[in-house]
């Protein structure tokens, strides 16, 4: 019987009229596809279509298709579902994937348009008049007090510790582990030069990063790893990370093969060991116990900004509210299609809801309760354009983090083989021939330049709403309208229908 | 039952109207008296900026009889509501005097609701009972009383003041409340250019609540955001339009916040970070960063003139680029702000001085004494 019954997804081709046999194929292949004997062959079962091959042949002599073998159509019994019960005929296990949500569940932000103004109000250009992006994050006071000092006025209140981004996006988490030094390297030069943060992770913070620490929010995980005194006063924050839009109630596993030197010393284990998240952080059982890790990382930081990261699951208006309440400063929201370097296919596709929804009722809880001024939002998990910035920004986030963006302006063509380390790009891995691919200045301008660009974009829609700064637009669902959505989504969203 | 649900014979829907207007304004600094037909005056040359779908004005210093009483002023498109309402007044205030309010039916006004004023305070049991102040109480009911009594709206609550409005041009709505016969410090007006729907007369500006009477040229393009943050402080934006959030934002920083109405103007028309950034004053510079770091959902962005009137004087505010137009002058102890020169030279032909305010620079004009 064959050992495996499920067949290619991909064919890889190459012309040999073409090739001029330099190899280089079988050099950038992370997933080994490419050998030589007298001529380049491919095993086409280990393609992920990450497009290596192709970005590098010199002859453009490769090609990557799908696999056309046909299957009976079946509209249950869909060819992934089919091979899925293959693999796990064959092997027993869970299945795993990186990367986001794949399934086509419905996309809110591509059923909200947004607002201009027309001749009843000016818009503003954005080339003529100043465009304000900047944005504050932590929890500020309910008002301010002054008082009157010779001829002016002087503040009388004591704002307390927040975080000035030049900008309202911001890196999302990301581990040293699941990803290459060189992106660390990479998000963190980015985030200096364009005023704003990147996310360790949980996997701690590499020492030749420390001097990037006014640019990096540092994770608290489950794990653990890599925290400790100096970790955490290194950032201009500290995130801790309960729960990952991609996989919401799930732990974390890291394995050892990807435990390096490096690592091992980043992350405070020893070399070869499997990290292991567990699910829930063992001394978090309940809301108290977060107030409590709360407050013990403002002591230990001098009453820097404590964020908390949750998955957006059902009841995420009454977490989110007890997290205020808790005494977080930012709440950091991973929706449902939010990205990972490893998770069970069945918790990422099924288990959550999206970041679009979950914003919307967050917000609106913590202003009917009086304490939205308490927390700041961050939206994650699904923002793939400064259009989804501005939408996000509209339903009320104060910023948003992006990560698959980010990989993806990297040279991340979402494989989502992630979990595999073999990563040909560099991005995913921690094989030294493989992560040196990634050089970091070249990273960090690739994302200077995608957020730069997303940064003009939403400057220019701002104008367009006859708006000149970016708090005019958060929380302004009014400048939002839906479309094609259901109306008890609609009401959920607290926007208007098109045409009202 | 929402407010707007009341008044469906007069909407066609619960979206804002946009609006266009002109606007005028004067005190005296002195507390010299200055006659209703003034304000007229000095509307009429402006009469193109409003289509006649809305006028209407507040005079200061009108009701020295009842100086410590709350002129309410309510407007009745049901007797029912009528009813209801004076319940409900009956229930939480001592009532000094109910009367209608005096008007001369004339050309350009149609369509009159019941128009009642009262004079009146708090039952000193019921402030008790909810351990507020007369002025929160009041906000309160004349909330309460908009959202819940059908056809009936408050569109005047504070004390020896008044607002008259009405759907028609400016200097109609002024005779039709017999404007001449009163005298106050200061007056404000409107004449409004709504671009959808036959006006309400509740939509008229001034927009009021307590001493504050907002006249607005312009739209509001952060609305959405200004009524929510306002609403998590208990104010309830019904009226369906973007004036109101002027209103309720004075009433929150100046009254609530105890914010200095020059301060509560950098909140509402923010300086901008570049040049906070550079300014030299650090005390100044701290007091710009925080106003904008905890006020930032009370930016009122997009285009917007307005005057408002308080208890001691008016406040002239362009937004932070300055895209509606205002202009003020100086004569003597007198104050005016306009949407045009021409409506301030018709009533002081020459000024001691005319000028441009600034964007985002209020003009303050506040009685020097007592009246």
């Amino acid at each position: 019987m064959a050992g495996n019954m499920v067949t290619s997804e991909f064919l890889v081709q190459v012309d040999h009229e073409r090739c001029r046999k330099c190899k280089r194929c079988t050099l950038n292949c992370g997933f080994g596809v490419f050998d030589f004997k007298d001529r380049v062959t491919a095993d086409t079962s280990k393609c992920v279509a990450c497009h290596r091959c192709v970005v590098f042949c010199p002859e453009e002599a490769i090609t990557v298709a799908r696999n056309p073998l046909a299957f009976r159509e079946h509209s249950s019994w869909d060819v992934d579902r089919r091979k899925a019960i293959w693999k796990q005929a064959q092997d027993s296990g869970m299945l795993l994937t990186g990367m986001g949500n794949d399934l086509p569940w419905l996309n809110v932000f591509d059923h909200l348009l947004i607002d201009a103004c027309q001749v009843t109000n000016p818009s503003i250009d954005p080339l003529r008049e100043p465009m304000e992006l900047r944005t504050y994050l932590g929890r500020r006071p309910d008002r301010v007090e002054v008082e009157r000092s010779d001829g002016g006025f002087k503040l009388d209140t004591e704002v307390g510790n927040i975080i000035k981004l030049d900008i309202p996006i911001m890196f999302s988490g990301m581990s040293y582990g699941s990803v290459s030094i060189n992106v660390h390297k990479s998000l963190a030069l980015a985030a200096q030069r364009l005023g704003t943060v990147m996310n360790t992770g949980e996997g701690g913070l590499h020492e030749e990063l420390y001097p990037y620490g006014d640019h990096i929010i540092v994770q608290c995980a489950s794990g653990r790893f890599g925290v400790h005194s100096e970790y955490l006063n290194k950032g201009v924050a500290v995130e801790i990370k309960v729960g990952q839009g991609a996989k919401p109630g799930i732990g974390g596993h890291l394995p050892g093969e990807k435990i390096g030197r490096e690592v091992s010393s980043t992350r405070m284990i020893p070399v070869g060991t499997d990290a292991l998240s567990p699910a829930p952080h063992h001394d978090i059982y309940s809301i108290e116990d977060l107030r409590q890790l709360i407050y013990a990382l403002k002591e230990a930081t001098g009453y820097k900004p404590v964020s908390v990261k949750i998955a957006t699951v059902h009841n995420v208006a009454a977490i989110a509210s007890g997290i205020a309440r808790a005494g977080a400063d930012i709440i950091y929201l991973d929706g449902f299609r939010g990205g990972t370097g490893a998770s069970p296919a069945v918790v990422r596709d099924h288990v959550g809801i999206p970041l679009e929804i979950a914003l919307a009722v967050v917000d609106q809880q913590l202003r009917s309760e009086g304490i939205r001024n308490w927390v700041s939002i961050i939206a994650a998990g699904g923002i793939r354009s400064s259009a989804d910035v501005a939408k996000a920004i509209a339903l009320g986030a104060d910023a948003v983090g992006v990560g698959t963006a980010a990989l993806i302006a990297l040279g991340c063509r979402l494989c989502q083989k992630c979990y595999t380390g073999n990563c040909s790009w560099g991005i995913a891995t921690q094989r030294p021939e493989l992560v040196g691919r990634l050089d970091p200045d070249w990273g960090a301008e690739r994302l200077v330049n995608l957020i730069n660009a997303w940064s003009l974009e939403l400057k220019e829609i701002l104008g367009a709403l006859g708006v000149n700064a970016v708090e005019s637009l958060r929380g302004n669902r009014e400048r939002l309208r839906s479309l094609g959505l259901d109306e008890m989504t609609t009401e959920i969203l607290d926007v208007k229908p098109a045409g009202r | 039952m929402a407010f707007g649900d009341q008044y469906s014979r007069w909407r066609v829907d619960r979206s804002r109207v946009p609006a266009a207007c002109g606007l005028s304004g004067v005190i005296s600094e002195d507390g010299a008296m200055i006659g209703g037909d003034v304000i007229i005056e000095s509307m009429k040359v402006i009469h193109d900026r409003g289509n006649g779908l809305g006028g209407g004005f507040a005079g200061y210093g009108i009701y020295p009889r009842y100086r410590d009483h709350y002129a309410l002023h309510i407007m009745f498109e049901d007797p029912g509501g009528r009813a209801a309402c004076e319940e409900l007044l009956e229930a939480d205030l001592q009532v000094q005097e109910s009367e209608e309010i005096p008007t001369r039916p004339g050309p350009g006004i149609e369509d009159a609701p019941e128009l009642r004023r009262y004079f009146a305070v708090p039952r000193p049991e019921k402030l008790a009972a909810l351990a507020i102040g007369p002025d929160d109480f009041m906000v309160q009911l004349v909330m309460r009383i908009n959202t819940t009594v059908p056809g009936t709206f408050v569109f005047s609550s504070g004390k020896n003041m008044g607002v008259f409005k009405a759907v028609g041009f400016a200097e109609d709505v002024g005779e039709f409340y017999r404007l001449p016969d009163y005298s106050g410090y200061c007056w404000i007006g409107h004449g409004r250019f709504p671009t959808n729907t036959p006006g309400w007369w509740g939509g008229a500006h001034p927009f009021n609540i307590l001493d504050w009477a907002v006249v607005h040229n312009g739209e509001i393009s952060s609305y959405g955001i200004n009524k929510r943050y306002l609403e998590m402080f208990g104010y309830e934006c019904t009226l369906l339009t973007d004036t109101e959030v002027m209103a309720y934002l004075f009433d929150m920083l100046v009254r609530k916040h105890g914010l200095p109405l020059e301060v509560a103007c950098r909140v509402l028309a923010a300086p901008f970070w570049k040049d906070i950034d550079i300014e030299d004053d650090p005390a100044s510079r701290a007091l710009d960063e925080a106003l904008r770091v905890v006020y930032s959902s009370a930016l009122v962005n997009g285009p917007f003139a307005v005057i408002v009137g308080f208890s001691r004087g008016m406040v002239g505010l362009n937004d932070r680029i300055k895209l509606r137009p205002l202009v003020a002058a100086v004569k003597d102890d007198l104050l005016y702000i306009s949407s045009e020169e021409s409506a301030i030279r018709q009533i002081c032909p020459r000024p001691d001085r005319v000028w441009a305010p600034n964007a985002g620079q209020p003009v303050i004009g506040e009685l020097k004494g007592d009246v």
